[in-house]
């Protein structure tokens, strides 16, 4: 079973190595939202202070749905999901195995860009300390619920619109104490512990709920 | 006397029941909810003078947000009986359930929004209360598209099942979050009900309001697993054979 | 080894494609479907591998329900649709050792060449799939017939797009397989040299 689950692993980060294309439009999606974002609202420094935490993490948000549509989408299209489907392993340790992959491409760079987006919006180092680690644990997150929308919606016309109308709701909790962390961490002395113990429990909550029903979702749609 | 449910899980039995239901909850649909707006508006006293009545909107706001919170539930259910029973009725019931829900949760968001600019001056607040309600209403339109978008009804109905569920469990999380978005101000949540504190012919009028309303709600909810059931079972013989066809 | 199919009813929407549907095939026998086009034989071969779920009735592989031993079943069955189920950017030494390990199975790097070399494509181990010819293509994927230990083969439309001399050795791979004691389910327009009485047919014209 882990022995799959690696192999499966190896595949997805091989196969990303050999198109790195995609790996970068989500990067890059993320910098120009962020970076646009005060060309909106000008340039003082205290008001980008004041919503860093929150465009940090809707362009984060955004750029997990985006990516989402094509961690099966790819293998939908050329038959190896079907052939995943018929392993004798249990199906959610592909997806977790699919999953992990997935965010090692396209959460964990945006979590290694964040400093970048603390310089621009005037972070002292210790709030980018912060926005890094909720990061960190918030983005694997996304990837574990968006994935039951990637699975929803897969094969579908206009999926992607579909599973960011489908998920972006169910992203609020990540988002509210994923942003709050970062303002929180802002004033100084309020601590923090609380905010990375919740965001802690979503994602186990997350890791052992959302493969399942990825799963589910996966049998139903490749039908 | 034991009745086999099973047999209403087939669309040729449900359907002629569900038309025997619908005027029954219709009748009281109309009675409890006339009856309730009656007690609320000209049997409670007038002590809220200052605001100048208008709060007596709660009796359509408060009724419909609870109905938009019951039905996803309501919804949920028939997902899950569907899904374990792979009964066609089950889904049909989730899906006439969520158009009513959507439409539940729309109209409390319209209503409070009235109340708002009366009461504090303002269309939209983000109150716990409202935004809550404003994620249903998206989880609904989430459900609602995703349903559309499927041609196949089979899968269609099948996975906008699961979305229903992941939304439920995660529905408590989103309340949480929105309630208490600072969690070393509220370590447990213990919001006190507002409704201890309702004068008691106010309470009244809500609580037979509500009911109406959910009499309403099976009404309408009939009727449209009734159309449900005609357009997808249209190529059937019994539908063929229905009066209403001739 | 027996698997058996009772009373399978499968609908695609409001159209019923075949019910009361039963078969039984044993080890050393080939079945092999016909029928027009979207008479359903794809979708019965999907119904068979688990990936679609019928209306009604229950497919037995050693006398259990698949649905209840999947782990059981899906180790000893081959499955091969339309698709080639290849990674276009891997080459098909990359592809064929991660289909193998996928179902737990360890194939050295030698039986991989072996079988590749026996398919025609000796020299294109190391060539991204995505240069090879849609014919070549279809070798690779066909080559996992020689490197998987499943009993059960069910391949759909397995002749398409595969040249003379790759029909034959086609032909031979599966009558040895059946020979060998495997079962094979198959649709297909072209003539299987099999002796009639390891051959079941199965219209499906009929069952609609």
């Amino acid at each position: 079973m882990f022995k799959s689950f690696l192999t499966l692993l190896k595949r997805d980060l091989m196969l990303a190595l050999r198109r790195k294309s995609d790996v970068f439009t989500v990067l890059f999606f993320f910098v120009i939202v962020i970076s646009i974002f005060p060309l909106g609202v000008g340039f003082e420094a205290d008001t980008l202070r004041k919503i860093a935490p929150g465009v940090v993490w809707v362009a984060a948000l955004l750029a997990s749905t985006l990516a989402l549509e094509r961690i099966f989408a790819n293998d939908f299209a050329d038959g190896t999901l079907e052939q995943m489907l018929m392993t004798p392993q249990p199906l959610s340790v592909l997806v977790f195995a699919k999953v992990i992959a997935h965010w090692l491409l396209t959460g964990l760079p945006l979590v290694l860009i964040a400093p970048l987006a603390g310089l621009q919006y005037h972070l002292s180092l210790p709030t980018i300390g912060t926005l890094m680690l909720v990061l960190l644990i918030g983005t694997p997150v996304l990837s574990m619920i968006g994935a039951i929308g990637a699975a929803l919606t897969l094969g579908l016309r206009g999926g992607g619109v579909l599973i960011s109308l489908l998920v972006l709701p169910l992203y609020i909790p990540v988002l509210v104490y994923g942003a709050g962390a970062i303002s929180a961490s802002m004033q100084g002395d309020v601590p923090l512990q609380a905010y990375y113990l919740l965001l802690s429990a979503f994602l186990l909550l997350a890791l052992v709920f959302a493969p399942w029903a990825t799963a589910a979702a996966l049998r139903i749609s490749v039908e | 006397m034991a009745i086999n449910w099973f047999k209403y899980s087939a669309p040729s039995s449900f359907y002629p029941l569900a038309g025997k239901m619908v005027p029954v909850f219709m009748t009281l649909a109309i009675v409890l909810t006339l009856g309730g707006l009656y007690w609320g508006f000209f049997q409670t006293p007038e002590v809220l003078s200052d605001q100048k009545q208008y709060y007596k909107i709660i009796y359509v706001h408060v009724s419909s947000a609870w109905m938009a919170m019951w039905l996803y539930v309501v919804m949920v259910a028939w997902a899950v009986l569907g899904l374990i029973f792979n009964t066609r009725v089950s889904y049909m019931m989730a899906s006439a359930t969520a158009v009513t829900g959507g439409i539940m949760t729309a109209i409390s968001l319209w209503t409070g929004a009235f109340w708002g600019q009366t009461s504090w001056g303002t269309w939209w607040d983000w109150d716990p209360r409202m935004t809550t309600q404003l994620i249903l209403l998206f989880l609904y339109i989430g459900y609602l598209a995703l349903q559309s978008s499927i041609e196949d009804t089979r899968r269609s109905d099948r996975a906008s099942a699961v979305l229903a569920m992941v939304g439920l469990a995660i529905v408590p999380v989103i309340y949480y979050s929105i309630n208490c978005p600072n969690p070393n101000e509220c370590a447990s949540l213990h919001q006190e009900s507002s409704l201890e504190r309702v004068e008691s012919n106010i309470l009244i009028g809500m609580l037979v309001t509500t009911l109406g309303f959910w009499m309403y709600c099976f009404t309408v909810i009939l009727m449209r697993v009734r159309n449900i059931i005609l357009r997808r079972e249209s190529h059937t013989s019994w539908v063929a054979r229905l009066e209403e066809m001739q | 080894m027996t698997l058996s199919v009772k009373q399978l009813q499968c609908s695609r929407g409001d159209l019923c494609l075949f019910q009361d549907l039963s078969l039984e095939l044993q080890a050393g026998q080939l079945l092999r479907l016909e029928g027009k086009n979207g008479s359903g034989k794809t979708t019965l071969l999907r119904t068979l591998c688990g990936l679609f779920m019928a209306d009604e009735g229950e497919i037995l592989w050693r006398g259990e329900s698949i649905r209840k031993t999947p782990e059981v079943y899906y180790r000893e069955l081959f499955y091969l649709g339309h698709q080639n189920a290849l990674k276009l950017d891997l080459n098909p030494l990359e592809n064929l050792q991660v289909l193998s390990r996928l179902v737990g199975q360890n194939v050295s790097e030698e039986v991989i060449e072996i079988a590749l070399a026996k398919m025609g494509l000796a020299g294109y181990e190391d060539v991204p799939v995505r240069k090879l010819s849609q014919g070549q293509k279809r070798r690779v994927a066909l080559s996992r017939l020689l490197i998987n230990e499943a009993p059960l083969w069910v391949l759909d439309e397995p002749f398409v797009a595969l040249d003379v001399a790759a029909v034959e050795l086609l032909q031979s791979i599966i009558v040895q397989h059946v020979q060998d004691g495997g079962m094979v389910i198959l649709t297909t327009h072209q003539a299987v040299p099999l002796p009639e009485t390891k051959m079941q047919r199965l219209s499906l014209d009929r069952y609609v």
